[in-house]
C-alpha cells in the first residue's frame, strides 16, 4: 500500500465500527465478499444512463450466487456526471476499502478514475466507455470489457452489411446525422477511416451534425429530408432520437430505414414515449446474445426486479464487469489487488451474455473479441437481427410509414 | 436545395422563435422590472412542465386547457418566492442575486431529479404529431398552437402594462424605484406581483412546451441562457420585444443551421447577442437607458 | 510570526492575520504525510478553486466587473498547453508563456468591447457568458485539438515525479497547486496595496467619481481583466495536466464558470481571504454532506446537491458580505480589505 493512513476521521471510525459490527468476516482478507466500488453518473445530466447501469448492478447478486461465484460487497459512488467528482469519489471509495472499481460510462470520468486506479494499484474494470485512448496508456490495472469507438464503428458497418444481406435490400444513399459530442465526433472520424475499407453499398449524401443540447431538430430533419436519401445513418442519443423521430412524423418523411450506431433508439424511454412510432429503427450496438443462457437469466432477473424494462447494453455490460470481478476473485483466492489484476488478465469466460466468444483481455487490458450486434424495435420489444448466430428474428425492411401507424 | 426547403426552414424558424419568445416573456417581465438576474428561469419552466406532465397523466387534461390553471399556480409560487426570499436582494449587488438564484436552481433541479427520476417525461396528446400542409410548406401543429399562445399572452401583458392601473404602477417602479416609493406605491407588493406575473408567463410557456419537447430535470439551464439572449436582443420589459427577439434568434438559428453546420448554429445567437450588447444595449424595442 | 521576510511578502496584514496564515500554511505543507490520498485529492480541488477564485476576484472584487464566463481563460490555458505538449512535447511551463498572453489577449478583447461600448453590470456578465459559449462551440468544432472527441494527454508512469512536464504523483500536484494558491495570494495582496489597487477600489466604488478625479478608468479596468485572465489560465494548465483529458463541452461549460465564482462570493468578494475561505467551506461542505449521507445509509442521487444548495442559500441570505468579513470580526482581525 502506498501510504498508511494515520489520520482517521470520525466518519472513517464510524464506518469501520459499523462494518466491524455488521460483518466480522470482512476483516479477514482471505474470505468474505470482495469490496467493489461502483462509480456511475447517478445525478447530473447523465443521470438517466447512470441509473440504468445501476439496474445491472442491482440484479447481479442473485445471478452471481447461482453461478457459484463469490459474493461482492457493492459500494455505490456517484460521479455526478463530473470529472472532478469522479476522481474524488474514486479516491474516497479506495480509502474506504474498495478492492476493485467498476465504472463509469463516461469517457472523461473513466479516464480520471483510470488514473487513480492505476496510481493506487487497484484493478478497475470499465463497464462502458468508448474512447480508445483509455487502453492505450500502458496501464496494468485497467481493463475494459466494452468495444472502443473504432471497434464500434467497424462492427457497425459489418453488421449493417449482414443485415442488408439477410433483408436482401440496401440503401443506395444515406444521410448521416450525428450529435456533435465526444461520441458522435469519434464515430464520424471512424466512419471516414473505416468506410472505404469495408466497402459499404451506399454513399453518404450529406453529413449533418447537431448540438447535443439541441431543443429542436426541425431544421436538421428538413435538411436531411431535402437530400432525398434512402435511409438515415445516425449517431446520437436518446434525446435527439426522440426529437428526430417526432420531426420525421411531422414533416411526413419515412426513410427506408434508420440505421443507428449508438444509443438512444432502442432505449425504454424512446419506446414508451413514442409507442407505435418507435417501431422500425435498427441499432448497431454492443448487445447481448439472446441465445446464451446468461442472457436469459439476466432477462428473467430484470423482468422480476424492474418489470417493463427491456434488457439492454447498459445492464448487460455493467453486469459483466461485476462478473469479471467475481470470477477473478474466485480464481485469485485473495483480495490482494495485484493478485486480482493478474487474475483478471487471465480471464476467459465463455458463458457470458454479450455477443462474441466471451470475455478475455489482451495485453492492453482490452477485450478485443467483442462482436457488435444489430437489433430492431418491434412492438415495444428489441429483436436481435444480426449476427446470424445470435439472431432471434428477421429484419423488417423497409420501415412501415409513420403516417399509417394508428 | 429548392425554395421549398428554405421556405419550410424559415417558417419553422419563425414558429420556433415565437415559442422561444413565449418562454422568454416571463424573464422579460422579471428582469425588466424587478431587475433580478433570474438564472433559475429555465428551472422554473421545468417545474411548470412537470406540473403539466403530472396533471396530464393523472387527470388527462389537455395542455391547452391547463394553460390558465398552471399559470395561476406558478403565479402563487412566484409571489411567495419573491416576497419571501428574493425581495431583500433587489438592492444587493448582482453577484449576490446570482448566487441566490443559482442556489435555488440547484435545489430545484435535484429535487426534480429525486421526485421524478432522470427519465424524460412528456405529454402525449392526440394531436401531438399533426402538421398542416400549406402548399410546399409543412407546418408543425403543436408549434402553431404554442406560437398562438405566445402572441395571445404577449398581447394580454402588453395591454396590462399599458392600460391598467396596476400595470402602470409596476412600470413606475421599474422606471424610478425611489420615485415610486415617494409617490406612495407599495413597491414591495408590486415587485412580488410582477415576479408572480413573470412566473405565470413561465408557467404558460412551460405548459405549451410540453407539447413540443420532453422534460428532464436537467432541462433548465439551456433555456435560461436562451431566454437571456432573447430578452436582451428584444429589449428588456418589452412584451413585443421578447417575441421579436425570439423570432430573430429562431430564424437566424434555423437559416444558419441550413446553410452551415447545425451544431454551430448557437454561435449565431450569441453573435447577435454580442452585437446587440455593443451597439444597441437596450435591445430592439427597449427604451434607451439613461 | 516575527519573520521579517514573510511580513514583507504581505504588507498591510495585521499581526493576527499573519499568525493564522502561517499556521494554516504550515499545516497544509505537512498535510500529505498525515492524510490519505482521498483528502489530498479533495485539497487539490480546494486549492484549484481557491486559486481561480482569487484570480476571478481581481476582476470582480477589486475592479467591480462581474465575469460569468471565466472558464474561457482556464480553457484557453488548458488547450494551448495541452496541444503544445501533445504535438511538440513542449513543457507546460514553457507552454504557459504562450498561454498566458493568449488568455490576456482574450480578456483584452472582451474588456475592450465591453468598456468601449459601455457594457456594464449584468450586461457585461452576459457578454462574458456569450464569449465562453462561443469558445465552447468553437472548440467543439476545432479538429486541430480533436474537437468534441476530446484531447487526451499521454499519461506517464507515476514512478517518478517530473515537475518540468507536470507528470507524476498526486502529491506533486498538491504542492504545485498549493504553491500556486500561495503565489496568487501574495500577488493579490500586492495588487491590492499598489497604486493600481487604489484606483481599482475607486472604480469599484464609484466609476463616475473616479473618472472625475482623473483616473483613466478604461485602462485600469483593462489591466484588471487582463491580469485576471492571465492568472486564471494557469489553472487551466494545471487542470489539463492533472486530469489528462479535455472536452470543450466540459472545459468551457458555464457550470465551470459558476463553480469558479461560488467560492469568492460565499467567502467574500473583494476580500483577500474570501476566495480561499470560500473554497475550503464549499468543497468541505460538499464532501462532508456526501460522507454524512453515506454514513446514514442514504443512497439518493441528488440529495447531496440539495443540501449543498440549501447551505448556499442560507449563507447568501444570512451573510450578504460573505463569510470572511463575519469571521474576521469574530477573530478580531482588522485590516483594510483583508
Amino acid at each position: 500500500m502506498n501510504r498508511t493512513c494515520m489520520f482517521l476521521s470520525r466518519r472513517q471510525l464510524l464506518a469501520t465500527a459499523a462494518a466491524t459490527i455488521a460483518a466480522p468476516a470482512v476483516l479477514r482478507a482471505q474470505s468474505g465478499p470482495l469490496k467493489v466500488g461502483v462509480l456511475l453518473p447517478r445525478s447530473g445530466y447523465e443521470a438517466g444512463i447512470g441509473q440504468d447501469c445501476q439496474r445491472g448492478v442491482d440484479i447481479a447478486a442473485g445471478i452471481l450466487k447461482s453461478l457459484g461465484l463469490p459474493e461482492l460487497s457493492i459500494m455505490n459512488g456517484d460521479t455526478e456526471s463530473n470529472v472532478d467528482t469522479a476522481r474524488e469519489h474514486a479516491e474516497k471509495l479506495i480509502s474506504d476499502g474498495a478492492q476493485l472499481l467498476v465504472g463509469t460510462f463516461d469517457s472523461g470520468q473513466t479516464t480520471a478514475v483510470a488514473q487513480v486506479a492505476e496510481q493506487k494499484g487497484i484493478p478497475f474494470v470499465i463497464n462502458i466507455a468508448g474512447a480508445p485512448d483509455i487502453t492505450e496508456q500502458g496501464y496494468k490495472f485497467v481493463f475494459r470489457n466494452f468495444p472502443t469507438a473504432p471497434m464500434l464503428v467497424r462492427d457497425g458497418f459489418l453488421e449493417q452489411k449482414e443485415v442488408f444481406e439477410i433483408a436482401g435490400n440496401a440503401p443506395k444513399t444515406v444521410v448521416f446525422m450525428r450529435v456533435n459530442d465526444t461520441f458522435g465526433t469519434a464515430m464520424s472520424k471512424g466512419f471516414a477511416a473505416v468506410m472505404p475499407k469495408v466497402g459499404m453499398p451506399y454513399t453518404i449524401a450529406d453529413e449533418i451534425s447537431y448540438d447535443p443540447a439541441a431543443r429542436d431538430l426541425s431544421v436538421e430533419v428538413t435538411k436531411a429530408k431535402a437530400t432525398n436519401a434512402d435511409a438515415i445513418l445516425v449517431v446520437g442519443r436518446l434525446n435527439d432520437a426522440m426529437l428526430i423521430t417526432r420531426e420525421l412524423v411531422k414533416q411526413r418523411w419515412t426513410p427506408q430505414a434508420i440505421l443507428s450506431v449508438g444509443p438512444g433508439w432502442y432505449e425504454d424511454q424512446y419506446i414508451k414515449t413514442l409507442g407505435k412510432l418507435s417501431d422500425g429503427p435498427m441499432s448497431f450496438v454492443p448487445w447481448y446474445d439472446p441465445n446464451k443462457k446468461l442472457s436469459k437469466m439476466l432477462n428473467d432477473a430484470l423482468a422480476k426486479a424492474y418489470p417493463g424494462v427491456n434488457l439492454n447494453t447498459n445492464h448487460v455490460y455493467t453486469f459483466e464487469a461485476l462478473l469479471v470481478a467475481a470470477d477473478a476473485y474466485k480464481r485469485a483466492g485473495s483480495t490482494d489487488p495485484k493478485a486480482l489484476a493478474d487474475a483478471i488478465r487471465t480471464t476467459n469466460i465463455t458463458d457470458n451474455s454479450s455477443i462474441g466468444p466471451g470475455i478475455s483481455f489482451n495485453a492492453k487490458g482490452q477485450n478485443d473479441k467483442i462482436i457488435g450486434g444489430a437489433i430492431q424495435n418491434r412492438g415495444g420489444k428489441l429483436i436481435t437481427i444480426a449476427p446470424k448466430g445470435a439472431a432471434n428474428g428477421k429484419p423488417i425492411w423497409p420501415m412501415p410509414s409513420y403516417q399509417n401507424r394508428a | 436545395m429548392g425554395v421549398d426547403v428554405y421556405l419550410n426552414v424559415a417558417v419553422a424558424g419563425v414558429l420556433t422563435g415565437l415559442v422561444y419568445g413565449l418562454m422568454a416573456l416571463g424573464l422579460s417581465v422579471i428582469f425588466g422590472v424587478v431587475r433580478i438576474v433570474n438564472f433559475a428561469h429555465g428551472e422554473m419552466m421545468s417545474v411548470a412542465m412537470y406540473i403539466a406532465v403530472v396533471l396530464f397523466s393523472t387527470l388527462h387534461l389537455d395542455p391547452l386547457i391547463m394553460l390558465v390553471p398552471i399559470a395561476a399556480v406558478m403565479f402563487v409560487l412566484g409571489y411567495a418566492l419573491q416576497a419571501g426570499l428574493i425581495n431583500p436582494f433587489i438592492t444587493r449587488p448582482e453577484h449576490s442575486q446570482f448566487l441566490l438564484v443559482v442556489a435555488l436552481a440547484i435545489i430545484i433541479v435535484n429535487a426534480l431529479l429525486i421526485i421524478f427520476g432522470p427519465d424524460a417525461r412528456s405529454v402525449q396528446t392526440s394531436y401531438a404529431y399533426d402538421s398542416f400542409e400549406l402548399g410546399p410548406v409543412i407546418v408543425d401543429a403543436s408549434k402553431c398552437y404554442a406560437a398562438a399562445a405566445a402572441i395571445v399572452v404577449s398581447a394580454v401583458l402588453f395591454v396590462f402594462f399599458r392600460s391598467t392601473l396596476i400595470g402602470k404602477a409596476i412600470r413606475a417602479c421599474a422606471d424610478n424605484y425611489t420615485g415610486a416609493l415617494v409617490v406612495g406605491l407599495n413597491v414591495k407588493h408590486l415587485y412580488a406581483l410582477t415576479f408572480a406575473i413573470g412566473a405565470a408567463c413561465v408557467g404558460a410557456a412551460g405548459t405549451m412546451m410540453t407539447l413540443i419537447t420532453d422534460v428532464t430535470p436537467a432541462l433548465g439551464p439551456g433555456y435560461t441562457l436562451l431566454a437571456f439572449v432573447i430578452v436582451i436582443t428584444g429589449g428588456l420589459g418589452s412584451m413585443p420585444g421578447a417575441l421579436i427577439g425570439g423570432v430573430l434568434i429562431g430564424l437566424t438559428e434555423a437559416v444558419a443551421g441550413l446553410l452551415f453546420t447545425p451544431s454551430a448554429k448557437s454561435m449565431f445567437a450569441f453573435g447577435i447577442l454580442v452585437i446587440v450588447l455593443l451597439f444597441r444595449p437596450q435591445g430592439i424595442l427597449g427604451r434607451r437607458l439613461t | 510570526m516575527k519573520n521579517i521576510a514573510i511580513t514583507r511578502l504581505a504588507p498591510g496584514l495585521s499581526r493576527r492575520a499573519m499568525v493564522l496564515l502561517a499556521v494554516l500554511l504550515a499545516a497544509l505543507l505537512i498535510a500529505p504525510w498525515f492524510v490519505g490520498d482521498y483528502l489530498i485529492t479533495v485539497l487539490i480541488v480546494i486549492f484549484y478553486l481557491a486559486f481561480t477564485g482569487q484570480a476571478w476576484n481581481i476582476m470582480m472584487g477589486f475592479a467591480g466587473q462581474l465575469s460569468l464566463g471565466h472558464a474561457i481563460y482556464a480553457g484557453l490555458g488548458a488547450y494551448v498547453t495541452a496541444a503544445l505538449f501533445t504535438r511538440f512535447g513542449l513543457s507546460p511551463w514553457l507552454g504557459l508563456l504562450v498561454a498566458m498572453p493568449i488568455a490576456a489577449a482574450c480578456g483584452a478583447i472582451i474588456g475592450f468591447l465591453a468598456f468601449r461600448f459601455g457594457v456594464a453590470g449584468v450586461y457585461f456578465a452576459i457578454l462574458t457568458i456569450a464569449f465562453a459559449e462561443f469558445a465552447r462551440i468553437g472548440f467543439d468544432h476545432l479538429t486541430i485539438v480533436n474537437a468534441s472527441a476530446g484531447l487526451f494527454l499521454p499519461v506517464a508512469q507515476y514512478s517518478h515525479n517530473d515537475l518540468w512536464r507536470l507528470r507524476g504523483n498526486p502529491t506533486m500536484f498538491y504542492y504545485v497547486m498549493l504553491a500556486a494558491t500561495a503565489a496568487a495570494f501574495v500577488l493579490c495582496n500586492a495588487l491590492l496595496r499598489s497604486r493600481m489597487g487604489y484606483f481599482w477600489l475607486a472604480i469599484r466604488e464609484d466609476e463616475q467619481a473616479a473618472l472625475a478625479a482623473g483616473i483613466n478608468t478604461f485602462r485600469y479596468k483593462m489591466y484588471a481583466v487582463m491580469i485576471s485572465a492571465a492568472v486564471t489560465s494557469f489553472a487551466g494548465v494545471f487542470y489539463a495536466f492533472f486530469y489528462n483529458n479535455l472536452f470543450p463541452e466540459q472545459v468551457f461549460n458555464i457550470s465551470r464558470s459558476i463553480e469558479m465564482i461560488l467560492g469568492p462570493i460565499i467567502g467574500g468578494v473583494g476580500t483577500l481571504f474570501g476566495p480561499i475561505l470560500g473554497a475550503f467551506v464549499l468543497t468541505g461542505l460538499a464532501e462532508s454532506v456526501t460522507s454524512a449521507l453515506a454514513a446514514f445509509g442514504v443512497d439518493l442521487p441528488g440529495a447531496k446537491q440539495i443540501f449543498y444548495g440549501i447551505c448556499l442559500l442560507i449563507v447568501v441570505v444570512a451573510l450578504p458580505e460573505g463569510i470572511w468579513p463575519w469571521l474576521a470580526s469574530r477573530l478580531g482581525i482588522k485590516g483594510r480589505s483583508s
